[in-house]
């Protein structure tokens, strides 16, 4: 499935858009973890929470809870919030 | 009668002026003056020639990234480790082993441990203070972040452990308050200091919570509390209320150590428990409040400190707009101003507790960053102030290092 990258992780990505599976948005992060050392604990911290800046959609709806299961059509989305304007 | 010799010519000298250069060159290449700038917009390395007079500006590094610390490893005088974090991405480390040319990001960054399911752990929001470990440890590192937590390093700085004996313990959690207790953008774990004696005595600051000691390498901690004030109305038996803004040991005499308190100025001469308010001496329209403190790296009776206003709302700025740097060559009795060459009023600006420094040339190079983006430096010990960089973002650290 498509992952859409924010600009403050394209460092790690390279690209604005990367391939990635997994059935579940954890899973997705881990294996963007493994591809790009460094990714998931940039987004998510180290209680497994979404960092208050960063959002996550699945097909243009945000999600919370990591364990999100995903199908192979479903798109996601990382966003940087607009915190501060 | 010495020999007589015949005019080179020019081609000659040119040749001769290189082969001398080249010669020299082998010989000893002159070692070139660092200073690590860590702003709130990323990181500058600044190169001095040998008479610390002319400065280069290299950077920057890591732009629009938070950098709270840049560190030079003194003891292999090679690995750099930046502190980074963004206003989005959560904290991270970077280290470079040739000045900067490249950074590499540690495999594990600082992080608590995963509280299990159903409770609410911690997470690091940025490293504050970056400290290399004992001379008998090369590859030891430690840092202490905000929310307050220690961690170290045993591999120069890629892979973090968290120490439980104080990130966990919960009398220290309780002391170390709630995001509301510290300094405004968070409370801080800082001056992680080795003693050059003993790898296992070290001690830090809390702000807040305090300062405390360690004799076993981290294991366990004492506060060491006696003979410090905290502001009027709260009780200084509690460690919840001491903010140490940065305490410094000694390097000629370990037993000394000097701190720059929330609440004054004040010295210990270990094995004495009880800190002594030096800041008492200083001029009374000027107090004894800042954040940093300065120790002379060859004799523990001088000291530097960067007054601050910390009268009513706490403006955190010059004491009426005059910056000045106070100095005391008696281990405190006695403080001198040491402003020549500074702004003379209308200058509102203060020093962060990491932003002032050091060299250890004879005599010593002072250095400190302004919160307004500027560096000063005196090479005669703070008799004369000069600037040396204007227009940085508004700077969090500076070391001086020499790269040999």
């Amino acid at each position: 499935m498509k992952v859409l990258i924010p600009t403050p992780l394209r460092s790690y990505t390279g690209a604005r858009e990367v391939e990635a599976g997994g059935g579940s948005v954890a899973e997705v992060l881990s294996e963007l973890d493994r591809r790009y050392p460094g990714f998931r604990f940039r987004m998510v911290d180290e209680q497994n929470r979404v960092r208050p800046h960063i959002r996550v959609f699945v097909n243009g709806e945000q999600i919370f809870d990591l364990r999100r299961p995903l199908g192979p059509s479903d798109s996601i989305h990382i966003v940087q919030a607009l915190s501060g304007g | 009668m010495p020999a007589r010799t015949k005019k080179a010519t020019p081609a000659q000298r040119g040749r001769t002026k290189k082969a001398a250069a080249k010669s020299t060159s082998r010989r000893s290449k002159p070692a070139e003056n660092l200073l690590l700038v860590a702003t709130r917009k990323g990181a500058w390395i600044f190169r001095g020639d040998s008479g610390r007079k002319g400065w280069r500006a290299d950077g920057p590094h890591f732009l629009g990234q938070i950098v709270n610390h840049l560190v030079l490893d003194p003891r292999d005088g090679r690995t750099m480790i930046a502190a980074t974090s963004t206003g989005h991405l959560g904290p991270t480390m970077h280290r470079s082993s040739d000045f900067g040319r490249s950074w590499q990001e540690a495999k594990q960054p600082p992080a608590f441990a995963k509280v299990p399911e159903g409770q609410t752990g911690r997470s690091v929001k940025h490293t504050f203070w970056l400290a290399p470990g004992h001379a008998s440890e090369p590859a030891v590192w430690y840092a202490g972040t905000s929310p307050q937590g220690l961690f170290r390093s045993e591999d120069g700085g890629n892979h973090w452990q968290p120490f439980g004996a104080i990130n966990d313990d919960p009398q220290y959690r309780k002391w170390m308050g709630q995001e509301q207790d510290g300094t405004p953008d968070g409370p801080k774990l800082h001056s992680i200091t080795i003693d050059p004696r003993d790898a296992k005595h070290m001690y830090l600051g809390m702000s807040g919570g305090g300062a405390h000691e360690s004799r076993d390498g981290g294991r366990s901690w004492t506060p060491l509390a006696k003979g410090l004030e905290v502001v009027e109305g709260f009780n200084a038996a509690d460690m919840t209320f001491h903010d140490p803004h940065c305490i410094r040991i000694c390097p000629s005499n370990p037993d000394r150590l000097y701190q720059q308190n929330h609440c004054g100025i004040y010295r210990i001469d270990r094995p004495s428990d009880e800190w002594v308010r030096i800041g008492k001496n200083m001029p009374a329209r000027v107090g004894d409040i800042g954040f940093n403190m300065v120790v002379h790296p060859r004799d523990d009776k001088v000291v530097w400190v960067f007054p601050m206003d910390g009268q009513t709302v706490w403006p955190r700025t010059s004491p009426e707009g005059k910056p000045c740097v106070y100095q005391t060559t008696n281990g405190g009795k006695t403080w001198k101003r040491r402003d020549s060459g500074l702004p003379e009023n209308q200058a509102w600006w203060t020093v962060k507790r990491q932003a002032m420094t050091a060299d250890g040339h004879d005599p010593i190079g002072l250095y400190f960053g302004t919160t307004s983006g500027d560096i000063w430096m005196s090479r005669d010990e703070g008799a004369k102030w000069t600037n040396i960089a204007r227009h940085l973002p508004e700077i969090y650290a500076v070391e001086a290092a020499v790269r040999a």
